[in-house]
C-alpha cells in the first residue's frame, strides 16, 4: 500500500510548523525522517495518523493501513507482558503474539508485570505491539529511544522482516540503525515564523488591517 | 432551478450574516454598530426604568416592591436567551467552524451569568415582602439557580483550556449537551416540585394580566436590556478577538524564540 | 471492545483502588448523616432514599476521573484512536467498566446500607431498583465529563463542577421514584423518565464524549 503525501501542511497550537511537505512511502520502503527536535516531526506522524486534522494537502492513506507509535508506549503498568500484548492483539483482531515476542525476545518476561521491566525492556514491549497490529504501514516516532545496541539490532532486524514481507515504515530517529532507507530531511518545509504563511488562518494574514 | 445553484441563491443571500464571521470584517462592522446599540440602549433603559420606578401607582397587594420587575422580568428573560445565542453560536462553530462565533459564545457566558445572578437576587429582594422569604425552593427559582451553576462550569471550561481552538469545540460540545439537560432538569424540577411562583403573569403573552400603567415602562426596559446585551456581547466579543489575536502573537513570537 | 472490557476491569481489581474506594466513601457518608441530623429513625426513614442517592452520586464522581486520565497519560487513548476500535465504542464500553465497579457495587450495597437508616422493608427494593436504572446514566454522563477535561492538568474538580449539573435530573427522577415507592404512592411516571434518561444517555453520549476525546488528543 502505497503513502503519498502531497502539499501538506500541518499545525501545532494552531500555526503551521511544515508546510509544503511532499513525499511517497512505497511497499518495503523505509523512509528516515530527520531535523532537529522541535521541527515538527511528531506533529508530521501524528497527522499522518490521523490524530490531527492538516491545514492543507492530501495524505493517501486508508486509516486501516498504519500501525502507530508514539514516544508512550501504553503500556498498563499492572498488567503482565502476555497481558499487555494480548490486549493490543484482540483490538486488532490478529490475537497470535507469539512471533512479536519471538522478535523482541520477550519469552522470559511474559508472566513480569510491566511496572517491573526496565526502561528499555518496555520499549521492546511497545515495539513488539507493531507486530501484533498487522498493519502494513508503520509510524514510529523515536522507537530506539532506551534501547540497547542487542536490542536496537532486535528492533532493526524486525523492520527489515517487515518491509521484506510488503510492508513499509517512516522512521523519526536519530541514530543510524544500519538499515537500508531513504532520508527524508523536514528541515527546508520548516515554516518561517517570520514569513506570511502560505496557508492563511482567519487570524493570521487577513488581519493586519484590524486594527487600524 | 438546480439545487447546486439553489444552495448558490441561499448562500448570497445570507451573506450578509457569513461577513461577520471573518475577525477583520467583524472588527469594522461592529465598530459602526457600537454607537447605534448603545444609543438605542440608552433611550429605552434609562427612560424605561425612571417611569418605572417613579410614574407608576403602587399596586394594592405588592406596595412599592412590585416595581423591581423592571429589573427582575428583563434579566430573567436575557438569562434564558443569552443561553440560547450561545448554543446557536456553539452550533454555528461546530458546523461552519466560524472563529468569530465561538469568541462570541464566548463572550455571551459572563453577561448570561451576571443576568442570571441579578435575577435571583432581585427575585430575592421581590420573594421576601410578597411571600415572607428570600428563596423557596419554587421551580423558577431552582431552575435560575441551576442555569446559574451550568454558565458556573461552561466558563470554568473556557478558563481551564489553553488552546483557543480546543477550548471552543470543547465548550460548544458541553453547551449542547448542557442545553439538554438543563431542558430536563426544567422539567424535572417542575415534577418535583408544582411551586408558589405567580406563573405567567408577568409573562408576554399574558399582558391581561398586567396593566398597562405597568406594562408600557416594562416593554421599554425589555427592549433596552436587549439592546444592553448587544452592546455588551459586541464589547466583549471585539475583546475576545484582540485577546485571539494576540495569543497568535504570541505563539509565533515563541516559535522564532524556538 | 470485549478484550478493551476485561482489560479494564482487571485493571480496576488490579490497581486495588477504584473498587473498594467508592464503596468505602459510600459507606461513609451513610454512617455521618445521622450524626449531621439526629438519630431519631423517623427522620432518618424518611430522608433516607435521598441521602442513598445523594451517597451514591458522590461516590460515583469519585472514580470518573480514573475513565480516561490514566490511558491518556500513558499514551493508550492515542494508540486506541488509531487503532481499528471505534472510539465512541471504547467510550461506552469504558463507562460500562465504570457501572461494573462503581455503579454496580453500590447498587447492591445501598439496601444493605439502607437498614442503617432505618428505612421501612419496601423502601430497600426501591432504592436498589431506581439505583440500577440510575447509575448507568451516572457512569455515561461521567464519562462525557471525564472526556471534556481528560486534558487537563488538574481536571478533577472542573470535571465536578460540569458534571453535577448533568447529573440534576437523574437524581430528582431517581430519588423521587424511591421515596415515592416507599411510602406506598405510585412511582412509575419518575421510573419512566428516569429509564429514558439512562437510555438516551447510553445512546447519545458516546459520540459527543468521542468528539470531546478526539478533539483532546488533537
Amino acid at each position: 500500500m502505497d503513502l503519498f503525501v502531497e502539499n501538506l501542511t500541518v499545525t501545532r497550537g494552531g500555526l503551521p510548523v511544515l508546510e509544503g511537505l511532499e513525499f511517497t512511502l512505497r511497499p518495503g520502503g523505509i523512509l528516515i525522517l530527520r531535523g532537529p527536535n522541535g521541527s515538527g516531526k511528531t506533529t508530521l506522524l501524528r497527522t499522518l495518523a490521523g490524530l490531527q486534522p492538516p491545514l492543507e494537502g492530501s495524505i493517501s492513506l486508508e486509516p486501516e493501513a498504519i500501525a502507530y507509535g508514539a514516544h508512550a508506549d501504553g503500556l498498563k503498568a499492572t498488567l503482565s507482558v502476555e497481558e499487555n500484548l494480548h490486549f493490543w492483539a484482540s483490538v486488532y483482531g490478529t490475537h497470535d503474539i507469539a512471533p512479536a515476542v519471538e522478535a523482541f525476545n520477550l519469552k522470559g518476561l511474559l508472566n513480569r508485570a510491566s511496572q517491573n521491566l526496565s526502561a528499555g525492556q518496555k520499549r521492546r514491549l511497545g515495539l513488539a505491539r507493531l507486530l501484533v497490529t498487522g498493519r502494513p504501514i508503520w509510524l514510529l516516532d523515536e522507537p530506539t529511544v532506551s534501547l540497547d545496541v542487542a536490542s536496537v539490532a532486535l528492533f532493526a532486524d524486525a523492520v527489515r522482516a517487515h518491509v521484506a514481507g510488503g510492508g513499509s515504515a517512516l522512521i523519526a530517529t536519530h541514530i543510524d540503525m544500519g538499515l537500508e532507507a531513504g532520508i527524508f530531511d523536514v528541515s527546508p518545509f520548516r515554516a518561517d515564523p517570520n514569513g506570511a504563511p502560505k496557508v492563511a488562518t482567519a487570524f493570521d494574514t487577513d488581519f493586519e488591517g484590524a486594527f487600524e | 432551478m438546480t439545487n447546486a445553484q439553489r444552495t448558490k441563491q441561499a448562500d448570497d443571500r445570507w451573506n450578509w450574516l457569513w461577513e461577520w464571521a471573518n475577525p477583520v470584517k467583524f472588527m469594522a462592522l461592529s465598530g459602526k454598530v457600537l454607537p447605534f446599540a448603545a444609543a438605542i440602549a440608552a433611550l429605552t433603559l434609562v427612560p424605561g426604568v425612571i417611569w418605572g420606578f417613579f410614574f407608576t401607582p403602587e399596586a394594592d397587594k405588592f406596595g412599592s416592591s412590585v416595581k423591581i420587575i423592571y429589573v427582575h422580568v428583563p434579566t430573567a428573560m436575557m438569562a434564558i436567551n443569552i443561553w440560547v445565542m450561545m448554543l446557536v453560536a456553539s452550533l454555528i462553530w461546530i458546523v461552519r467552524r466560524h472563529q468569530v462565533s465561538a469568541l462570541a459564545a464566548k463572550a455571551a457566558a459572563l453577561i448570561g451569568m451576571v443576568m442570571t445572578l441579578a435575577a435571583l437576587f432581585t427575585g430575592a429582594i421581590w420573594g421576601e415582602p410578597m411571600w415572607g422569604t428570600y428563596w423557596a425552593w419554587d421551580p423558577r427559582l431552582t431552575s435560575f439557580l441551576i442555569l446559574f451553576l451550568f454558565y458556573l462550569g461552561y466558563m470554568a471550561l473556557w478558563g481551564a483550556i489553553e488552546n483557543p481552538d480546543t477550548a471552543a469545540d470543547l465548550t460548544a460540545v458541553l453547551c449542547i449537551v448542557g442545553s439538554v439537560f438543563a431542558l430536563l432538569s426544567r422539567y424535572a424540577v417542575n415534577f418535583w416540585n408544582q411551586g408558589l411562583h405567580q406563573g405567567a403573569s408577568l409573562s408576554l403573552d399574558k399582558q391581561e394580566n398586567v396593566s398597562d400603567v405597568y406594562w408600557f415602562p416594562l416593554v421599554l426596559t425589555l427592549v433596552g436590556f436587549v439592546a444592553l446585551f448587544v452592546l455588551l456581547l459586541l464589547i466583549r466579543t471585539r475583546t475576545e478577538v484582540r485577546l485571539r489575536r494576540l495569543h497568535a502573537l504570541e505563539t509565533r513570537e515563541r516559535m522564532i524564540d524556538a | 471492545m470485549i478484550a478493551l472490557l476485561i482489560r479494564d476491569l482487571r485493571l480496576a481489581m488490579r490497581a486495588g483502588g477504584g473498587f473498594g474506594l467508592g464503596l468505602a466513601f459510600f459507606l461513609i457518608v451513610t454512617v455521618l448523616v445521622p450524626f449531621g441530623v439526629g438519630p431519631e429513625s423517623a427522620t432518618l426513614a424518611r430522608i433516607a432514599p435521598g441521602i442513598l442517592w445523594v451517597g451514591a452520586l458522590l461516590a460515583c464522581l469519585l472514580s470518573l476521573d480514573r475513565i480516561f486520565q490514566l490511558d491518556y497519560e500513558d499514551g493508550t487513548l492515542d494508540l486506541l484512536a488509531t487503532a481499528p476500535l471505534p472510539m465512541e465504542g471504547a467510550v461506552a464500553v469504558k463507562a460500562l467498566a465504570h457501572w461494573l465497579v462503581t455503579g454496580l457495587p453500590l447498587t447492591l450495597s445501598a439496601p444493605v446500607f439502607a437498614t442503617l437508616l432505618n428505612l421501612p422493608g419496601t423502601g430497600h427494593i426501591w432504592v436498589f431498583v431506581t439505583l440500577l436504572i440510575g447509575t448507568p446514566a451516572l457512569s455515561m454522563i461521567g464519562a462525557f465529563g471525564a472526556a471534556l477535561t481528560v486534558g487537563l492538568k488538574r481536571g478533577g474538580l472542573l470535571m465536578s463542577l460540569l458534571v453535577l449539573p448533568l447529573y440534576i435530573p437523574t437524581l430528582i427522577f431517581g430519588a423521587e421514584a424511591a421515596t415515592r415507592g416507599t411510602e406506598g404512592m405510585a412511582n412509575a411516571t419518575p421510573l419512566a423518565l428516569m429509564a429514558g434518561i439512562t437510555a438516551g444517555s447510553i445512546a447519545l453520549l458516546p459520540f459527543a464524549a468521542a468528539a470531546a476525546i478526539r478533539v483532546n488528543l488533537r
